[in-house]
């Protein structure tokens, strides 16, 4: 019997389904998996950022033991190189370069870490102890590792075929309308900054079990993704050759991603083409310090801006020069992520009339960079509110005034911007007066004078953002040179006693779905979440998705799901009203429940349910039996979240140490399904954000050997780092999903690091700084307090 | 990591036998230096020795004017003692600060000190008071024992015991932590007492070292104000990714006023 409480439908707090596995220590992930007669695979990596391999030895290691294969570059010559999902064209209209990416080094290795060849034995440490045994003949060659200096005319070639490194040269916007727009302004201002490398580090390193059947000719791939029927269209495709039909790709639980793993990697295509070579499954697990050379990093631009206001603070212009590094190589989106995911974010949350941006793309001696937690949004947003904060202080303004004199409107939407996007709702001054008001900015002064008193310099800090997600339609980013459409999968079956089993393309690595779904069906359906299962992460199970990623799993999966229960409910609404003996016309559905419209007759989906699977008394010449429905759902924009965050910070003068004391965020993230896991979502983001604000850097030497490479340099944000999160959130409907929902994932690691660094140029004020580097550490900080070079 | 044989004696004369007859065999007790390194292959020792099982080298006890610390002791049974909190309350701090849980319920004491690591805590306190360490064959006094970055005075087999503290009249430490790592970036342990005033600098250069200015600083003068006006030189300290040398001369004199203030 379903009864629905009315507790667990849209904007209950629930309590996470899936957590008491996760928690009890039960979760199934890939490196739990293993399969009868499994060998195991160690990755040889280069140590080098860039050198000829002259030669391969593996005679030696061969003969270790337990080994069952080597395998270089040279067993490899029949399949492809890895994909790159997205292509962008360059000013003139031409492709962006393409250099090929092989699964194993060519000739030559490119970034410390490009694995040159794999070893696959009967356990992990005799793969291990072979390949310490291969003798690789490296020609050590000169590296760049830095952005800019990939450029120089002199700079080393990462491709022979790429000349001067450069990937794209790529813009979007009226340059002649910005430059109209500088010529008439009374102040120009000028920012220039890097956001930093960031390594994802999400906490379950990557892992990937190759098997193959040899009866059926069946590859099966577990793997940790976000999007396993991603990776089986561009593994299956692009690389092994491999139909559909003959390669399972299942993404089971996942600890975590952070976009990490969205990308298609090379150690997946390697296992599952050796376990059909050898006719025997074969398991790769990253250990972290692989991890730290092998996934995909985050961010790394290097940018100018250049604001143009009128006399009274108006924003007439903004132009942008972007320099975004690429890595060696193209991870499988990194080509949006410094474009469409970041130069149409620069209109912000501001009416700017003329917006111009260039963005050039550079490959050095690096671990390929793609999307990070929020991807191009969180560097545009950086960008554009510590532009505005210099702009206040440079020309005079007060910042929180000049934010709202250039807020668009609320009456403006739908409101297109110069740079693309259309957004579609929203209302920044009220997320801006609720921060202000929770944060107690207008009581700040006396906090500050109190802290002065304790050898503290405190500060605060204002970031008033929005972001596009729920990625995305897929004409459009196919106009934009996406490979691949954007659309969601939802299956809805409701089985006979009237339990459901929801099937989705989107992918939970940490996000909650197994509960928030099953709320979206309690609330329409009203069969309780303890009846409702959710199924996601294998192509053997659902039909197609592209899974999970840029904050897009509820507003395209769940409008695909509730399409889908649309659909269920036109079809039982039929079958109802045969068993009524009413018109279909006549019968409403409520929450499990149809009802003859102005009487006492009803029955419940239950009913509904059994009598179209045992279909005694049925309508069987005009309705199918079964109650389960399929839908794909492609959203017909984006979405845009938006809100303000607030920082407060304390910095401790003797040492420079930043401590973050408090930390608001009111965020506009459309309908809350579930306000409790909505919390979590901005509260880890925000971590995130501080993490990137005040703590991670990842650093390499001129030379491209990579100083931060393990937790004893990489400095990952932990509970005292952090402050006290406020998250509340101020709704605006979306208007084009059926769900009215935006989008919760990112917003905390956008909204955040420029907040936090508005605070801490604030709470040095009085030493004449217009600017701090993420991330803020002690001894940048020192060294501005004590008039140091650092 | 790669295959060793595993020893585990129950005296220390036996570790020492075992170590004597495999020069490439290395003793562990809490093994949280040289687990992580074995786990990179960063160390191919023929066989471990695991000293866990020596009784004679647990324990603290309070013996007249001194405090003698067993080499296996772990850090949280120095934080939460009452004999170490009695007599040397800067000491219990120390180990209550070390690490995270995980590491003060493995690492001991006799670990950190024989390992040396320059941004290690225990190695200031034992210099800062000026402590005598008992090894399998003699007594070694702090001074002559740390010489350098992970290097002691111990001999090959020679294995660390027990630490005698002598109790001073007031001792403090203070340190800055690396913010990746936790590991100290600057610290400074100051005491006075029976071994005379001492201040033990550490974090910030490649050993454990005295900083004798601030020693006749103190001498002059004993407060927050006097080591304030003495500044270390950036000469020869570290320098990397999370700090300038100069920096961390600076932090070892903000260090140094802490502990002062510390130990009142």
């Amino acid at each position: 019997m379903n009864v629905v409480t009315p507790f667990e439908g849209i904007g209950a707090s629930v309590r996470r389904k899936e957590d008491v596995r996760f928690l009890s220590g039960r979760g199934q992930y890939t490196d739990d998996i293993n399969r009868p007669g499994q060998a195991h695979a160690w990755i040889l990596r280069s140590q080098h950022a860039h050198a000829r391999i002259q030669g391969i030895d593996t005679a030696a290691a061969a003969a270790m033991p337990g080994v069952v294969a080597i395998y270089t570059s040279a067993d490899l010559a029949a399949i492809g190189g890895l994909p790159c999902g997205w292509q962008i064209h360059n000013k003139d209209g031409s492709p962006m370069a393409e250099p090929k990416h092989p699964v194993l080094a060519e000739g030559k290795v490119r970034h410390v870490g490009d694995p040159i060849a794999v070893v696959i034995a009967e356990t992990r440490a005799q793969a291990r102890d072979a390949a310490e045994a291969i003798i690789v003949d490296f020609e050590v060659l000169p590296a760049v590792s830095q952005t800019t200096a990939a450029l120089a005319a002199d700079a080393p070639r990462v491709h022979d075929d790429v000349a001067g490194n450069l990937c794209y040269d790529w813009h979007i916007g009226d340059k002649g309308a910005v430059d109209a727009a500088f010529a008439a302004a009374a102040h120009r201002v000028v920012f220039e900054t890097t956001n930093q490398r960031l390594v994802p580090n999400a906490m379950e390193p990557r892992c990937a079990v190759g098997d193959y059947d040899t009866t059926t000719g069946e590859h099966t791939l577990f793997t940790t993704s976000q999007n396993p029927h991603v990776i089986r269209l561009l593994m299956g495709a692009f690389v092994l050759q491999i139909p559909e039909a003959k390669l399972r790709v299942v993404a089971p639980d996942v600890g975590g991603g952070f976009g990490s793993k969205i990308y298609h990697y090379a150690e997946e295509a390697i296992v599952t083409w050796a376990a059909a070579k050898l006719g025997r499954a074969v398991k790769w697990t990253a250990d972290r310090t692989e991890a730290f050379m092998s996934d995909a990093h985050g961010r790394d631009h290097v940018t100018r801006a250049e604001l143009a206001l009128d006399k009274e603070g108006t924003f007439l212009g903004l132009r942008v020069l972007t320099h975004a590094n690429m890595g060696a190589y193209l991870s499988t989106f990194a080509p949006c992520v410094p474009t469409y995911l970041y130069a149409t974010l620069l209109a912000g949350v501001y009416s700017t009339p003329a917006i111009y941006a260039e963005v050039k793309a550079v490959f050095t001696h690096t671990v390929p960079v793609d999307a990070y937690r929020g991807a191009g949004r969180p560097e545009a947003t950086y960008l554009l509110e510590r532009l505005v904060d210099v702009a206040a202080k440079q020309c005079g303004f007060d910042r929180v005034k000049l934010r709202r004199r250039n807020f668009i409107a609320t009456d403006a939407f739908p409101y297109q911007t110069p740079v693309a996007l259309q957004y579609d709702s929203g209302d920044y001054f009220s997320t801006l007066d609720q921060a202000l008001k929770t944060a107690d900015w207008a009581g700040f002064e006396a906090r500050r004078a109190e802290a002065r008193m304790r050898g503290k310099l405190r500060g605060i800090g204002i970031s008033t953002y929005l972001e596009a997600c729920g990625i995305a339609p897929s004409a459009v980013v196919g106009s934009l040179g996406a490979r691949a459409g954007l659309y969601e999968v939802g299956v809805i079956r409701v089985h006979p006693t009237g339990s459901v089993t929801v099937l989705t393309g989107a992918h939970s690595h940490g996000q909650g779905h197994e509960t928030t779904f099953a709320q979206l069906v309690a609330d329409k359906l009203g069969v309780p979440i303890a009846n409702v299962d959710i199924v996601h992460g294998d192509t053997a199970k659902v039909p197609f998705g592209m899974g999970t990623y840029g904050s897009r799993s509820l507003a395209v999966g769940g409008s695909a799901m509730d399409k889908a229960m649309d659909k269920i409910i036109a079809k039982a609404k039929r079958i109802a009203a045969h068993l009524m003996e009413a018109s279909v016309e006549d019968v409403e559905f409520e929450r499990g429940t149809f009802r003859v419209a102005g009487t006492d007759k009803t029955k419940t989906l239950t009913d509904v349910s059994l009598a179209a699977y045992v279909p005694h008394n049925y309508p069987i010449d005009e309705i199918e039996p079964g109650l389960e429905e399929t839908a794909f759902y492609d959203p017909k924009n984006f979405t845009y979240p938006g809100g303000c965050h607030i920082a407060e910070v304390e910095i401790e003068m003797e040492t420079g140490r930043v401590s973050m004391v408090n930390f608001t965020a009111v965020d506009d993230v459309g309908r809350v399904i579930n306000p409790m896991i909505v919390e979590g979502q901005v509260q880890g983001g925000v971590a995130q954000g501080i993490g990137q604000a005040l703590l991670e850097a990842c650093v390499y030497d001129q030379d491209g050997q990579l100083m931060s490479g393990s937790m004893m340099d990489y400095t990952m944000p932990r509970a005292d780092d952090l402050a006290p999160v406020s998250v509340a959130t101020h709704t605006t409907l979306c208007t084009h999903n059926p769900l009215g929902v935006k989008g919760c994932g990112e917003v905390g690691a956008i909204g955040s690091p420029p907040a936090v660094i508005n605070a801490v140029v604030d709470a040095l004020r009085d030493y004449g700084v217009e600017h701090i580097e993420m991330p803020a550490t002690a001894p940048k900080i020192w060294s501005i307090i004590h008039g140091k070079s650092v | 990591m790669y295959d060793f044989a595993y020893h585990k004696p129950a005296s220390v004369a036996d570790a020492v036998k075992l170590l004597a007859a495999d020069p490439d065999a290395k003793p562990i007790s809490g093994g949280h230096t040289l687990l992580p390194a074995l786990k990179h292959r960063l160390n191919k020792p023929s066989a471990l020795v695991d000293l866990s099982g020596i009784a004679e080298m647990k324990g603290i006890r309070r013996e007249g004017n001194s405090l003698i610390i067993g080499a296996l002791t772990k850090h949280v049974e120095v934080a939460k003692s009452d004999v170490v909190k009695a007599a040397i309350p800067a000491l219990a701090y120390m180990a209550s600060h070390i690490g995270d849980n995980q590491v003060r319920n493995r690492g001991t004491i006799g670990g950190s000190v024989s390992n040396n690591d320059p941004a290690a805590d225990y190695p200031a306190a034992v210099l800062g008071l000026g402590a005598t360490i008992h090894t399998s064959k003699r007594k070694i006094a702090a001074d002559d024992f740390f010489q350098g970055m992970f290097t002691t005075a111990l001999e090959e087999g020679e294995i660390l015991v027990a630490i005698e503290f002598p109790i001073p009249e007031k001792a403090g430490y203070a340190k800055l932590k690396n913010p990746a790592s936790r590991y100290v970036m600057a610290g400074a342990f100051i005491s006075k007492g029976p071994a005379g005033l001492r201040v033990a600098i550490n974090g910030a250069g490649p050993c454990v070292f005295r900083q004798s200015d601030m020693e006749a600083a103190l001498g002059r003068n004993w407060s927050a104000d006097a080591v304030a006006g003495v500044k270390q030189s950036a000469d020869g300290l570290n320098s990397d990714i999370h700090g300038s040398a100069e920096y961390r001369a600076h932090l070892v004199t903000v260090m140094a006023k802490r502990a002062v203030a510390a130990a009142g």
